[in-house]
């Protein structure tokens, strides 16, 4: 209805909006006869870049016109369920592998590996192996992999080797070394900014850990194991070590400045930061800064598997014509455009092969953490469980919970959060589990 | 006959707008909260199960929600006290014979009502800035040791208390001249001929006179107070420690954010049976010892 012609302040003009509106009422029931128009939700900054990419895409099918929303990512999770209630789901989204287990159980997504085997363009192989792997809920791929995301280091170059160090570190042992010399909190600098609010950090260093962060198939925590407990506290340490400060992102305010200044020496943190620390920090500056893969217990370069797919909605009606849009979207050379315009990373191996990405030092530890990236759990309450660890950690870091007490704690508000999980499991109707088989 | 049936047509379309809008919603949240409405239930209804009184249950014997009504009867609790008494001083500066420029004074003290929360809490979130805030600037020229503002559960809510009452005492504040200006002023003047300070006169005559007004802002203060969401959602985002989540705050993570509708149905109708029993006990309070002789309120 929007794209109607826009009306006068006139009586004609609101004749002429009255027959728009009519028309575009009447045009959504009946098959479009000039071609096919695709509802296209983006979430967050990647709107306005794909609108820049479209125009070609458009060229190539004159059949197809895009029409893209951008969905703010504050209010983006709301809008997704409130669509899928009310009937109203696009036709494809952007969806991030967190949310895809929870669409997927409410079988809102299109299962899409008939369409992934016929086609010439998208080549799971190329793909990173856990990022395609956050796609496959129960066994069926609903999701095609758009960019990637995965946390890890940023440095102050300058600074480790003013404290004599001439690599990042590599392992937790090193890291904390690097961490001590580098903290000073009666002078308020810090080795490290660890927003005790987000929990993506703590979540990465728990990845590394050789144990699943749930059991038995998703019904249960596993958070008292000695993997996590490992992570937790070298976590927890580096909070009571004063090489973090015990602060929120709300009162980190400008952690760039900060970094900047040499307030914190290392900042773990993802992909869309090196655009930020390129136009926030000073050109003098651009060569004391780098990134490296994130240091694990034995070896660096684990971390955690995030990023956005493009998904097709089951109530689509133009599946065919979204799935193309899904195709010239996941092409190589779009790929490196895209990463051109926003700095979002591609998820295939190829589209790093060429264009910007391949001589950029800044982003080779991302190509060398990408390989080796862990999926988290494909449970649709996942991100409330991960919530959840994080207000329980951010209790042990103010010392209102020992390590152990915080790891029962996470295990049984993870248990709780996981109950109706299990009931649907065990009570699983025939015809649900049909629809789960590809 | 005829009349009464004419009346009830005429009563109809409000009937039925009520009907609608209201009464129904509030049925079906009711019947909502009795079941664990949540996200495999939107998937497949079969899903859905009826638990009784179970999510009442629940929330009781969670410590969150327990916190979360604390933080709010301590927002209410000092909130209220601080904005009427805030507003009420505002509205008796404004209304003295002696006060100047009083139509610029009305519109600056009246203009944090109308700014939009989200904006000003980003202003006030820098203002309370540990390290970079006026306020702990102003607080090292007096030589006091810099206030973790936003970042200590002990100071956040006293912050946000803050925050909400420079938002709103505006508001209440007009209220309170509106009702200065109907006290008749040959009152004053009987007073004045009578000997009486100016403290007794606040005390015997602006006092009494304004016990309506005082009486309606407060349960409109109150009820409002309770419903705290928005300054800690934006300034606080209910960290840190959780040491700002509010009812309110707690429906709305459990009803949108985590879509457990059903629990969120039960803290809505807890917040609505707590928020009637406090309204209820003012009122009585206040008709404590008076005449019900029908003032003008």
């Amino acid at each position: 209805m929007t794209h109607g012609p826009r009306p006068r302040r006139s009586r004609r003009g609101l004749w002429l909006a009255a027959i728009a509106v009519g028309g575009a009422l009447l045009g959504s029931c009946a098959p479009a006869p000039a071609g096919h128009e695709l509802t296209f939700w983006t979430i967050g900054r990647e709107g306005e870049a794909i609108m820049q990419l479209l125009p070609a895409f458009e060229r190539a099918h004159p059949d197809i016109r895009v029409k893209v929303q951008q969905l703010p990512l504050t209010a983006a999770h709301q809008k997704l369920l409130t669509a899928f209630a009310g009937g109203s789901t696009p036709d494809l989204s952007q969806l991030g592998n967190t949310w895809l287990p929870e669409l997927a159980a409410l079988h809102a997504l299109e299962p899409l590996q008939a369409r992934v085997d016929r086609s010439t363009v998208i080549q799971p192989r190329d793909y990173f192996a856990s990022i395609w792997a956050t796609n496959v809920i129960d066994g069926t791929l609903y999701g095609v992999p758009w960019y990637v995301d995965t946390r890890l280091l940023f440095y102050r170059k300058d600074l480790l080797k003013k404290a004599g160090f001439d690599a990042p570190p590599r392992t937790w042992a090193e890291w904390r070394r690097m961490l001590a010399a580098l903290s000073d909190p009666q002078r308020h600098v810090y080795g490290i900014l660890l927003p005790t609010n987000e929990y993506e950090q703590l979540m990465s260093l728990a990845l590394q850990q050789p144990g699943p962060l749930l059991r038995d198939g998703g019904r249960y925590g596993n958070f008292e194991s000695a993997g996590f407990k490992r992570a937790l506290g070298f976590y927890v340490d580096t909070f009571k070590l004063k090489q973090a400060p015990g602060i929120t992102n709300v009162e980190a305010g400008n952690p760039w400045t900060e970094f900047g200044r040499g307030v914190y020496a290392f900042y773990l943190s993802g992909p869309w930061n090196i655009g930020e620390f390129r136009s926030r920090l000073p050109a003098s500056q651009q060569d004391d800064w780098a990134t490296a893969p994130l240091p694990g217990p034995d070896g660096a370069g684990i971390g955690a598997a995030g990023g956005s797919s493009l998904v097709i909605f089951r109530t689509s009606k133009h599946k065919d014509a979204a799935w193309q849009l899904i195709e010239y979207l996941s092409q190589p050379a779009v790929q490196q455009q895209f990463y051109d315009l926003l700095g979002d990373m591609p998820p295939r191996r190829s589209s790093w092969e060429g264009g910007a990405l391949r001589d950029d030092p800044k982003a080779r530890a991302f190509r060398e953490q990408l390989e080796q990236v862990k999926p988290t759990p494909p449970v649709p309450e996942w991100e409330r469980i991960a919530n959840e660890m994080q207000l329980v950690a951010a209790e042990a870091i103010a010392g209102r919970l020992t390590i152990d007490q915080a790891a029962a704690e996470i295990n049984r508000r993870a248990d709780t959060i996981l109950a109706k999980r299990r009931w649907v499991l065990d009570h699983a109707q025939p015809d649900l589990a049909r629809e789960h088989t590809p | 006959m005829n009349s009464q049936r004419s009346a009830w047509w005429f009563l109809a379309p409000a009937l039925v707008v009520l009907g609608v809008f209201f009464l129904l919603p509030v049925l079906a949240a009711l019947a909502l909260s009795l079941t664990d409405y949540d996200l495999y239930a939107l998937a497949d209804i079969r899903n859905l199960r009826f638990v009784g009184l179970g999510n009442y249950w629940e929330l009781l014997h969670r410590p969150l929600f327990w916190s979360a009504l604390g933080h709010t009867v301590y927002f209410v609790a000092v909130g209220v006290p601080l904005s009427m008494g805030a507003s009420l001083g505002a509205a008796l500066l404004l209304n003295s014979p002696l006060a100047r420029c009083k139509p610029l004074f009305r519109t600056a003290l009246f203009a944090p009502v109308v700014t939009t929360v989200v904006a000003v809490a980003v202003i006030w979130r820098y203002l309370f800035n540990t390290k970079y805030g006026m306020a702990n600037y102003v607080l090292d020229l007096l030589g006091i040791q810099p206030v973790d503002w936003l970042g200590d559960p002990h100071w956040a809510m006293p912050t946000i208390i803050l925050f909400a009452v420079w938002k709103n005492f505006g508001y209440n504040m007009i209220i309170f001249l509106a009702g200065l200006q109907a006290i008749p002023p040959d009152l004053y003047e009987a007073a004045r001929i009578d000997g009486a300070s100016a403290w007794r006169q606040f005390r015997h005559i602006t006092l009494p006179m304004l016990k309506p007004t005082l009486l309606m802002v407060a349960i409109l203060t109150v009820s409002g107070y309770f419903q705290l969401f928005a300054e800690p959602y934006v300034m606080t985002e209910g960290g840190p420690l959780q040491s700002t989540v509010s009812v309110l705050y707690l429906m709305y993570d459990e009803g949108f954010k985590w879509w457990n509708l059903g629990s969120a149905s039960a803290v809505a109708f807890l917040l609505f049976l707590i928020m009637f029993a406090v309204t209820v006990l003012m009122v009585k309070l206040s008709q404590r010892g008076e005449h019900p002789d029908g003032e003008p309120a």
